[in-house]
């Protein structure tokens, strides 16, 4: 990406303190130690909390894209739910329609969704602040019944939606379809958590965070703001939608009404309460938008709405900015 | 070695009592002293009205509770919120299975919340009983054998006015206006059920999408093919446009109208009650604004017990004597367990109920199970627009043995 030309690579913005010598070993030891702590549940976690856990880490990974074009890009988005579903429908159609394996359907699905993220984000542009935020609500609200139309029920299967089959462990892996269904998100979300923090490290990144903070600035250093819009866009609809491909298969089901508009205002929760604009925060935020309605409806049967809206007033008010700050305070004080 | 008579005598009884123990070990979610059930509901979200159900099934569990439970065994009804999303169905469904182990699930809310965990389910062999929706695809036998709905189907219903129809005008030309999904689709399925060969003869049909603005094209075109008498399959907003629509036109066609579709507040009145006078519905539960079941002794019972046990409940919503019903069907099932409360017994006994009359559903309809009858509630009693309320008129119908 031609983002930043003419930003003389000597005067780049000044590197963060944190990072700098910090020393191969021990960034392997992380590594293990994160590996170790990714595959613990499969031989500590009976299968239904197992299958919780691969669900949460779905919804930390549609959390993560929404993060990318919100959190870091400053665009407001409350239509990440279209394309969870699209993703979702992707993989679901060729999966029952052809018979695709889970992996083949993976880059279509993203591809798809990343063209029309691409597409979404040229509106986008001429949009700002809270009418963007409405329009891509109005796609979140639009796509349920976009894919209940006559016209594609053939492929979609209309309100009845699709049915598809978990991929087996490979012969040889002594692993139930549970715990691979696991071992598979893990290996996708890793990748993609990987990447993304790769990428907000490097100097798209950064100027992705530029565009959000001062866009004038921004433009004046040279950067192309549309094309960085457009792409982060792109970008962030293709990592949802690899979530949403996750979920049809770990579900084995969908139907437009498993994607109402309630989807995305999760994964906003879920990034809010995660933490704006931080990749490790929306591990966090796909934590908390899979269980702790699960903890409301403990407290009370009666209202469960209710709690969840206390839980989420505390949240914000004991930790303004996610998890992710909680962590780097906590970070900031050892450090002193 | 020799064997004495107390060996021998003890290792027999210790033979005959293992399949005794072996099985109380084998069934989960029972003990000795408690039988777990599960379901889900939308608890939250714009189903959220349904929720009167499972608050009516927990008060009834209570009060079996109170009276000694089933067989000395306590019942533990667990009611998860699935705000009526199918993968939440499925988490929680998976949450009753796998952690809370219940020994089945039971009135489960929602067509496609049902169909996320259809084929779960029925590959663990878990019973998925009596659930809360009017599809017609949750009786099939050979498919998904663990998996019965309850009430009458929609395609029941369409048997129903068919064959009212062919006893009133064996000659009719029947238009069958219905929305183009699977609701719509059961009231084809059920008026073919009946005429079989003669559909294609005899029925015109028309669809139109949930989508539409209109069906008023619709409903002249089955005019025009010189219909006398029309079949709506359909949901309210379009009820009262086809149902002022022919009024206007001044067909006076035979008119039956899904009984999805019949509130007199939402359906009738917009359309106009002198306009809706002749159309026919029906029902299998007693209407309890009727004043004709005022002194009856079935709704007595049930207003006793909303008396005592839901103080609070709104006595005019027809979700409580949906839910007593259901859930008298139930109780029965368990009662037929007897001790044996393994999940291929509770299967067993739920499809093999003899016909049995409720107190909350009208005289002559029953419900009634066999290992290849997956419709519990077969019968409807037809009932007419007299301009002020619905009258029910003629015998009690049964749907077609297909």
């Amino acid at each position: 990406m031609s983002a930043s030309k003419g930003l003389p690579a000597d005067i780049a913005i000044p590197e963060s303190t944190a990072r700098v010598g910090t020393p191969a070993w021990q960034r392997a030891v992380w590594v293990v130690l994160g590996i170790a702590v990714a595959a613990a549940p499969i031989f500590v976690l009976e299968s239904f909390h197992l299958f919780q856990l691969t669900m949460a880490v779905i919804m930390a990974l549609a959390v993560l894209g929404l993060n990318i074009v919100t959190g870091y890009n400053g665009q407001i988005s409350l239509g990440h739910g279209a394309f969870f579903a699209v993703g979702a429908y992707c993989t679901a159609i060729f999966m029952s329609h052809y018979d695709w394996s889970f992996w083949a359907t993976l880059p279509i699905s993203a591809a798809v969704c990343a063209a029309l993220g691409f597409a979404i984000g040229f509106p986008a542009l001429r949009l700002a602040g809270h009418y963007l935020a409405l329009t891509t609500f109005s796609l979140a609200v639009a796509v349920p019944q976009i894919l209940k139309h006559k016209s594609i029920e053939d492929w979609t299967g209309g309100v009845q939606g699709l049915f598809l089959v978990k991929p087996d462990a490979p012969a040889g892996l002594p692993l139930s379809a549970d715990q691979w269904m696991y071992v598979v998100t893990v290996i996708v979300a890793g990748a993609c958590f990987l990447l993304v923090s790769n990428l907000i490290r490097s100097r798209i990144g950064r100027a992705l965070m530029a565009t959000r903070d001062h866009p004038t600035a921004a433009e004046a250093m040279g950067m192309d703001i549309g094309s960085l819009k457009t792409r982060a866009f792109a970008v962030s609809a293709m990592i949802t939608g690899i979530a949403g491909s996750l979920s049809a298969v770990a579900i084995e089901f969908v139907a437009p009404d498993s994607f109402s508009f309630g989807v995305s205002i999760s994964l906003f929760v879920g990034m809010v309460v995660g933490g704006v604009a931080s990749v490790l925060g929306s591990l966090f935020g796909g934590l908390f938008v899979l269980f702790v309605p699960n903890i409301a409806e403990a407290i009370s049967k009666a209202a469960p709405g209710v709690i969840y809206g206390v839980i989420l007033i505390a949240f914000l008010f004991l930790l303004p900015d996610g998890f992710a700050g909680l962590l780097r305070r906590v970070a900031a004080r050892l450090r002193r | 070695m020799t064997t004495t008579r107390r060996t021998l005598l003890g290792g027999t009884a210790g033979v005959l009592a293992l399949p005794g123990l072996l099985r109380a070990q084998e069934s989960p979610g029972v003990t000795a002293s408690e039988i777990r059930i599960g379901t889900t509901y939308a608890l939250s979200g714009p189903a959220s009205a349904y929720s009167l159900i499972p608050k009516c099934l927990t008060a009834m569990f209570k009060r079996l509770n109170e009276q000694g439970g089933i067989n000395g065994r306590q019942v533990n009804f667990l009611v998860y919120d699935d705000a009526y999303s199918p993968p939440k169905t499925l988490e929680q469904t998976r949450r009753l299975v796998e952690q809370d182990k219940v020994a089945f699930l039971f009135n489960n809310l929602g067509t496609p919340t049902n169909s996320a965990i259809h084929r779960y389910v029925n590959q663990r062999k878990i019973p998925h009983l009596f659930l809360a929706t009017g599809a017609d695809k949750w009786a099939d036998p050979k498919g998904y054998p663990w998996t019965i709905g309850w009430q009458p189907s929609y395609r029941t219903e369409a048997q129903i006015y068919a064959k009212h129809i062919l006893e009133q005008k064996p000659n009719a030309r029947i238009g069958l206006l219905h929305q183009n999904d699977d609701f719509g689709k059961d009231y084809v399925n059920g008026v073919k059920d009946v005429l079989g060969a003669r559909f294609d003869a005899m029925v015109r049909t028309a669809s139109h999408e949930a989508t539409d603005a209109t069906i008023d094209s619709q409903v002249v075109s089955l005019q025009a093919a010189g219909c006398d008498a029309l079949v709506c399959g359909i949901i309210p907003r379009f009820a009262s446009q086809a149902i002022r629509r022919v009024f206007d036109l001044g067909w006076k066609p035979l008119m039956f109208m899904s009984n999805v579709s019949v509130s007199g507040a939402v359906v009738i009145e917009p359309a106009g009650k002198e306009k809706a006078i002749g159309l026919i519905t029906s029902d299998y539960r007693k209407d309890q604004s009727d004043p004709s079941w005022a002194d009856d002794p079935g709704m007595k019972e049930w207003r006793d017990f909303m008396a005592r046990y839901i103080p609070d409940g709104e006595l005019g919503d027809n979700n409580y004597t949906y839910a007593y019903g259901v859930g008298l069907t139930l109780l029965q099932v368990l009662r037929q367990c007897g001790n044996n409360l393994s999940r291929e017994n509770v299967l067993k006994q739920a499809t093999s109920l003899k016909p049995l009359e409720l107190p909350t559903l009208l005289p002559g309809v029953t419900v009634g199970t066999s290992p290849d009858n997956y419709h519990p509630i077969r019968h409807m009693q037809l009932q007419r627009w007299d301009g002020r309320g619905w009258v029910r008129f003629g015998k009690v119908i049964e749907g077609a043995q297909v």
